[in-house]
């Protein structure tokens, strides 16, 4: 299964990763490629830590990213980086959203968020580290942060051969495609 | 055509190809998306959403026996509740093709268990199908109903989370309609008084044995011949994993039709190879049949038997190796899921709480987002079992701590969409035998958890035709709950829950108390924005000059639009939803509502 590539996208419960997955293997598919993309849905949306994981290949059997295996992982989520870092390929890449999400027993209380996760992290593996949030808020629309990440994966893992405008027309609403096209590329040159 | 679905889209379309013309099912993850996916064929195939499992199981089994091919789904725990009609219309067998979707959760996503109900196949002696990915469930699904028709027999088409939620490319095809016959009565064959069932007991052995015979050579279960050093029997989406880690280095045999068994196919695999391995999710299944046929196989000896399996857990388990993996000194804070910041159910639990502690409550719950009022900071849910019982819980529970002499009081707490699906009757029981429990339905119009669903109190349908609302104190009323001992309040506002629930607690007799407030995520119609009149109109944010960083906002409301750093507290404009519960609970008046 060497020619099968492993891509993660972790996050916490409504930062919308959804539709980054759909335009991303959606593009996969039109190039040819076998994908497979597996998410969970319910109880961990509220508010919970979320992952959607997409593989590609000639021909993909499971949709799950085992451990040490993922070539890139992009966090929506910092802490999210970190709680992912296992399934990362040695010699794999994070692209990471320098933006923080506290977890409910953080705010009780209970537990402390982890300071300087970006800069261990860079000490263990290749980041991609910026400010998605602002990138899309300086854009206009805080929502399409999702965007902004998902071209900075697609330069990651070097798929600039495929017409990700064309997916982006064909995967949001008309009113929202020039913003959407603006962010792919914004996040794709950073 | 090519497109990239998921499990659950695949089966809509598969049964849609395989000419169903009624769909009807109870929402619950990983199944829901099923039904959700049917009114895109609303020309073909009517589609609803049924009060529980076993209505809508058997409202497709009355429209298969009215001749039409029909299909019901559920999440795995709805079929116990749908296990009153399927055990016996395993018997009468169908008129119009009839398929049952069961979506089992290894690995308790988002699931109170984790049964694995190809155990509930074989004990109600239905065909059962099991796909391994998207193409094979709408493929299976398709040919599901005419198989129902052949064998005369219900089919349970077996389904796991990771084959539900889980997306793969699928080429569709045409629909295959299937011509309605007039309607005759055939009451031997449908009335299964004792006489006229103890004949179709016997018959259905028969058919039993004509699937087996079909087994044993169709398309559902295939060898793919590789290595023969070692044999792999394995089914669902297991097959992609044992795939993956025994490549070509074994050979397969990969079942799709699992009851009954396709013992000669089995033996003959097995008489090819050196050394037969069974890779499974959940009970050994497949493996102990495999063992009642005399041949000796590794299966749960090694492998895990709980929770969701992976490749790595397969290599793990027959090759012994395990992936390197990079680590970091920092440790991730676990994250939980929470209530949402605006959640109606917030303010309920932040009065129910209170009370808990100065009274000493017993509080019963259900199943939906309001069983998170379990986890701090409110930990107001002490009990969750199935779905509708805090209501019957809470009855037996009150009952037997009064005739012990104890004092505490007993409050169940349950959403609307439960309340709908068993929790009626469960309050049947109550004001029938002279129950005391309080009943809280936590009323947020629609049913949340699995992703918005309309139900009977919603005034739409899953069709998106507009309905009659079940109004739930008349229905309390006519139950024979006292006029005086309901209560509706709005949630949000925490001195009008207090009055209310100190009211009802005093009282020795059934009570009901309702909060009424839309779930904030939500897509509001029309009569919600003219009832609820300041619905996201408003949000809080916190005086600075005024907040002594008591934190006491933070800790007591466990709002996730509050984010407490050690110096400070502050709002997360794009997350609140000014609901105002901090405002009121705040002991320093620093919190002040503005207008967005």
């Amino acid at each position: 299964m060497s020619d099968v590539k492993n891509i993660l996208l972790v996050g916490v419960g409504g930062q919308g990763t959804i539709l980054a997955s759909k335009i991303l293997t959606s593009g996969l598919m039109k190039a040819g490629y076998d994908v497979k993309m597996s998410e969970i849905h319910g109880m961990s949306q509220r508010g919970g830590d979320v992952s959607t994981q997409v593989r590609f290949g000639e021909k993909v059997y499971s949709p799950i990213v085992g451990k040490g295996s993922a070539d890139v992982i992009v966090a929506f989520e910092e802490m999210e980086a970190l709680r992912w870092l296992d399934h990362l390929k040695i010699g794999g890449k994070m692209v990471i959203n320098d933006y923080r999400i506290q977890p409910v027993p953080v705010n009780l209380g209970k537990a402390e968020y982890p300071a300087g996760i970006i800069e261990e992290l860079k000490n263990t593996c290749d980041v991609v580290s910026f400010k998605a949030a602002d990138v899309a808020k300086e854009l206009g629309n805080p929502k399409v942060m999702n965007i902004v990440l998902l071209g900075a994966l697609v330069k990651a893992m070097d798929l600039d051969g495929i017409d990700w405008d064309a997916e982006i027309e064909a995967n949001v609403k008309p009113q929202f495609v020039e913003i959407n096209k603006k962010a792919f590329h914004e996040g794709f040159n950073m | 055509m090519k497109v990239i679905m998921s499990g659950n889209e695949a089966i809509a379309r598969g049964a849609y190809e395989g000419g169903v013309r009624f769909a009807s099912a109870y929402p619950g993850t990983p199944s829901t998306e099923i039904l959700e996916n049917m009114p895109q064929y609303g020309e073909t195939t009517y589609s609803e959403w049924a009060p529980n499992e076993k209505v809508a199981t058997e409202a497709a089994i009355g429209a298969s026996i009215a001749g039409v091919r029909a299909m019901c789904a559920m999440k795995h725990v709805g079929m116990n509740v749908a296990a009153d009609p399927i055990y016996s219309f395993a018997y009468t067998g169908v008129n119009g093709g009839f398929v049952m979707v069961v979506a089992d959760d290894p690995g308790q996503h988002s699931s109170q268990n984790e049964q694995d109900n190809r155990n509930q196949a074989k004990a109600a002696k239905l065909l059962m199908i099991e796909p391994s990915d998207s193409q094979e469930a709408k493929d299976y699904m398709k040919k599901a109903f005419a198989l129902s028709e052949k064998f005369d027999m219900p089919v349970l088409f077996h389904v796991t989370t990771r084959v539900c939620h889980s997306k793969g490319i699928v080429e569709l095809g045409e629909r295959e309609e299937a011509e309605v016959p007039d309607y005759k009565p055939n009451i031997p064959k449908y009335v299964t008084t004792p006489a006229n069932a103890k004949k179709l007991r016997a018959t259905l052995e028969d058919r039993l044995a004509a699937v087996k015979a079909f087994a044993n050579d169709c398309e559902f279960n295939r060898v793919e011949m590789g290595d023969t050093k070692i044999g792999v029997i394995t089914s669902g989406v297991s097959y992609q994993y044992a795939r993956e880690t025994f490549g070509d280095d074994a050979s397969y045999l990969k079942l799709g039709l699992t009851n009954p068994m396709p013992d000669d196919l089995i033996k003959d695999f097995c008489s090819k190879v050196d050394k037969v391995y069974v890779v499974e999710e959940m009970d050994p299944y497949i493996e102990e049949h495999v063992k009642v046929l005399g041949i000796d196989c590794i299966g749960k000896d090694v492998v895990p038997k709980y929770d969701e399996l992976n490749t790595d857990l397969v290599k793990k388990a027959f090759l012994g190796v395990e992936p390197e993996t990079s680590s970091a000194d920092l440790q991730a804070v676990v994250r939980p899921p929470a209530l949402c910041a605006g959640c109606p159910h917030r303010g309920l639990y932040y009065v129910l709480s209170k009370k808990a502690k100065k009274l000493g409550l017993m509080i019963t719950g259900d199943i939906g987002c309001y069983t998170l009022g379990a986890a701090p900071p409110h930990n107001a849910i002490h009990t969750t079992i199935c779905m509708g019982a805090s209501i019957s819980m809470g009855h037996g529970a009150s009952i037997a701590l009064k005739d012990a002499g104890k004092k505490n009081k007993v409050v169940s707490v349950i959403g609307d969409s439960t309340f709908f699906h068993t929790g009626v009757n469960s309050l049947m029981d109550v004001v029938y035998n002279g129950g005391h429990n309080l009943t809280i339905i936590l009323d947020n119009r629609i049913t949340g958890m699995t992703g918005h669903q309309q139900n009977p109190g919603t005034g739409s349908t899953l069709m998106g035709k507009e309905a009659p609302e079940v109004n739930i104190p008349e229905l309390c009323k006519a139950i024979g709950v006292k006029g005086e001992n309901i209560k509706t309040v709005n949630p949000n506002m925490l001195g009008e829950v207090e009055a209310a629930m100190d009211e009802l607690l005093a009282k020795d007799e059934p009570c009901v108390l309702i909060t009424r407030w839309p779930c904030i995520l939500k897509k509001f119609s029309q009569q919600d924005i003219d009832e609820f009149k300041t619905l996201g109109k408003k949000k809080c944010v916190i005086d600075q000059d005024k907040c002594i960083n008591c934190k006491i906002c933070a800790k007591t409301t466990g709002c996730p639009a509050l984010i407490s750093t050690k110096d400070q507290v502050v709002i997360d404009v794009t997350s609140c939803t000014g609901c105002t519960v901090c405002m009121q609970v705040c002991p320093h008046n620093a919190i002040e509502e503005v207008t967005r």
